[in-house]
Order: C-alpha cells, then sequence, then structure tokens
C-alpha cells in the first residue's frame, strides 16, 4: 500500500472514530519498497489539497524521512522548487508500505501489514 | 466499448469470478449518461482532455469488494474515459485477502495493458482488508461502488473463518461471504448504505450499489431519499428484465452538489 493511503484510513474500532487521536494511524517498523514512477506534477499538485499535511508530517518522520515544511506547499511553491517536487514524488508516489503495522494512537491496537495489505478486521471482542 | 480488464490469473477456487453482475457495474460505469454525470461532477472540461482543471482535488474512488478487481481496474485504466481526467486515486477494500491480492494483481495487469497502449491510468493506493467501510476516515470518498453480497439467505457467514476449517472449507466461508446477504439478501448492503453520509465526501461524494430484484430496490431507494432534501437514488443501469421486473440494476446514490463557489 501506498504511504498516501494512510491519508484515508482510521482506527476501525466504533468508539476510536470520534476521537481525533484516531488519524493518523501510526506506522511501526514498517518495511518500504520503492516503485518507480514517472514524474507526474499535474498529478501531484491535484492531490495535494485532500491531504492532511500535519498528520503526513508526522507519519514521514514515522516512517523515517526528512520533515516536511511546517506548512503545505502551495501550487507556485511546487513548481518552483524541484527538490520538494522530487521529495514528494518519493514520498507520497513511490513509497510503499510492504510489512509492519499501524497503530492507533486512541487504543492501541496494531494492524497488521502483510505483503503490502493492512488488515482491519478486528477481533470478535472489538467488533 | 472499453477493454475489460484481463483476470485469469485470478484462483476462483476462493475469489468471486466476474459474473453478469460485475459486467453490469462496467456497462453503467462507462455509459454515456454516466460518463457526462461523473464528468460534469469531477472535471468541468469537455470534451476530455489529460489536463484536469488546476486546483480541483484528484477524485477518490473506493471499491468494497473489490474481489478479483475487474471493476476496480476498469476504472482505474479507463479514468481518462470515464472521469475525463487520469488523475484519479483509487483503492479497494475487501473482507477476503485473497481477493485483495487478486486485486492488486488485476490493476497491475491493466496498468501494464494501458502502459504499452501509451495510454494513462489513475493512481492506485492499495487494498486493505477490511469490513465494508470501517477503515475510512470520514467524508473522503467521492466515488464508492459496491457490488455486494446480496443473494437471500437464512444466515449471514461470519466476516472472519474459523481457523480449524479445512482448505476446501475455507475457501467455500470465503466464496460464501461473496454472495451471501441474508434477509432479503440486504444485511451487509444496509450497513453500507446507512455508512454513506459519514464516509462520502460532501460536495461531490456519490455511491453505485448494485441491487437485484428480491433485494427490493424500491424500498432502498426510498429510505435515503429520506434522509434529506439533497439526497437523491435513482436506478441507472439495469439488466436481465423478465416480465418487467429488472433482475440487477445499479442504483446510483448522491447528494446534489450545492453551487459551485467561484472564490
Amino acid at each position: 500500500m501506498k504511504v498516501l493511503t494512510l491519508n484515508f484510513l482510521t482506527c476501525a474500532v466504533k468508539a476510536c472514530k470520534t476521537t481525533s487521536a484516531s488519524f493518523p494511524l501510526v506506522p511501526k517498523e514498517c518495511e518500504l519498497v520503492s516503485d518507480t514512477i514517472a514524474p507526474n506534477p499535474t498529478l501531484l499538485t491535484n492531490l495535494l489539497p485532500r491531504v492532511d499535511w500535519p498528520a503526513l508530517g508526522s507519519i514521514a518522520v514515522a516512517l523515517g524521512f526528512p520533515s516536511l515544511s511546517p506548512l503545505p506547499p502551495t501550487p507556485a511553491d511546487l513548481e518552483n522548487d524541484t527538490k520538494m517536487m522530487a521529495d514528494l514524488h518519493t514520498l507520497l508516489l513511490e513509497t510503499q508500505i510492504s510489512e509492519g503495522s499501524l497503530v492507533c494512537a486512541n487504543c492501541g491496537h496494531e494492524y497488521k501489514v502483510k505483503e503490502g495489505i493492512a488488515n482491519f478486521l478486528l477481533p470478535n471482542h472489538l467488533v | 466499448m472499453l477493454p475489460t480488464p484481463s483476470t485469469s490469473h485470478v484462483s476462483f477456487d476462493r475469489v468471486y469470478e466476474p459474473a453478469e453482475d460485475s459486467y453490469l457495474l462496467l456497462d453503467t460505469l462507462s455509459s454515456e449518461s454516466e460518463k457526462e454525470f461523473l464528468q460534469d461532477r469531477f472535471t468541468h472540461s469537455k470534451p476530455p482532455t489529460s489536463t484536469p482543471p488546476k486546483n480541483s482535488p484528484s477524485p477518490l474512488i473506493i471499491e468494497v469488494g473489490s474481489g478479483s478487481g475487474v471493476v476496480l481496474s476498469f476504472i482505474h485504466a479507463h479514468a481518462l474515459t470515464i472521469f475525463g481526467r487520469s488523475d484519479i486515486l483509487t483503492a479497494g477494500i475487501d473482507v477476503n485477502p485473497h481477493a485483495c491480492q487478486a486485486t492488486i494483481q488485476t490493476i497491475r495487469c491493466a496498468e501494464k495493458e494501458q502502459e504499452v497502449s501509451k495510454t494513462s491510468h489513475g493512481f492506485y493506493l492499495g487494498n486493505v482488508a477490511a469490513d465494508l467501510t470501517g477503515a475510512l476516515r470520514c467524508g473522503e470518498v467521492d466515488v464508492l461502488i459496491f457490488n455486494p453480497p446480496y443473494v437471500p439467505t437464512p444466515n449471514l457467514p461470519s466476516l472472519v473463518g474459523d481457523p480449524k476449517l479445512s482448505a476446501f472449507d475455507a475457501d467455500s466461508h470465503l466464496l460464501e461471504l461473496s454472495y451471501a446477504g441474508g434477509e432479503d439478501g440486504m444485511e451487509v448492503t444496509n450497513r453500507l448504505i446507512e455508512s454513506l453520509p459519514g464516509i462520502l465526501s460532501r460536495d461531490r461524494g456519490c455511491a453505485y450499489v448494485l441491487l437485484c430484484a428480491q433485494n427490493k430496490p424500491e424500498v432502498a431507494k426510498e429510505g435515503i431519499r429520506k434522509w434529506g432534501s439533497r439526497w437523491m437514488a435513482e436506478t441507472v443501469g439495469s439488466s436481465g428484465k423478465n416480465a418487467g421486473w429488472e433482475k440487477l440494476q445499479i442504483v446510483r446514490i448522491w447528494r446534489e452538489s450545492p453551487p459551485i463557489s467561484t472564490t
């Protein structure tokens, strides 16, 4: 699964849904793989407005990437800063989590990732 | 007609094999009327060009119960034709981990085909194993597609199989999850429909859900319209007419969007 997927996931436990701590899930002991993807500035520019920037910042650090700028780049920033464009391209479009876990900061439940597939099926006592 | 993605690599012993219902979804999503609806909603330039309007965020397309991946890879591969833009984000969810792997592989094959013919495709995020929309963040999904387990059955199978089952019984359990719908075949679909107001994006969200005649589709549509004046539910595709009864139909569920702000 691409790192960007984490922008759209939360803890599956019902009681966690209403707390802000259940997003983002925190990557733990993750193995990463990198796909080679042709530069796609249109995609990068158009997906950024829907990225929760502070959440992405914490995910980047948890995965061992350099920290992001405090504020998200505007489309003009992105166009003029080839390094930022390249860094975000790598983080958002090329990087996949292949193994590891995603942890809810509210309830502590760990969702395992195996062969790139995160498993959100809850054990019976949490349903 | 747009080509159907290949699923010849999928083991249909434990993953639902594409059938009439899957093909009805493909035909409906690529019909002239649905292309028009989707392009109006997600792109404001016609005819389709590869450059979407500036600042229009990439739509997120999620298929719940992605199975073999035939429907999701079709949309993924033909994003430019269907949405008028190829910068769409796609992802699949399935309760069956084997189905998740099948979807990943089918998407990969479809992407290769597109790349060989030098045509575009969407951006695939991945697949997660989950119960319906349970793992999704609120208000993010722009298009949700669901081909449910819609066959009326006396009971619903449990989501997770008993680890003591033999390999054959474990496979049968996974296939049962793909078709068994409980009372009126609606127990799973109703849970999905109830989650829509929470998970669909406020201004652009819409869903395509397949129903069969035994699911009492008119009752389901009436129920959705009662959510509020902006909520709509219409049949936008059907097949297998039998004495005036549509055997299968696709219901589009959406909120009429408020006027577009120019700021």
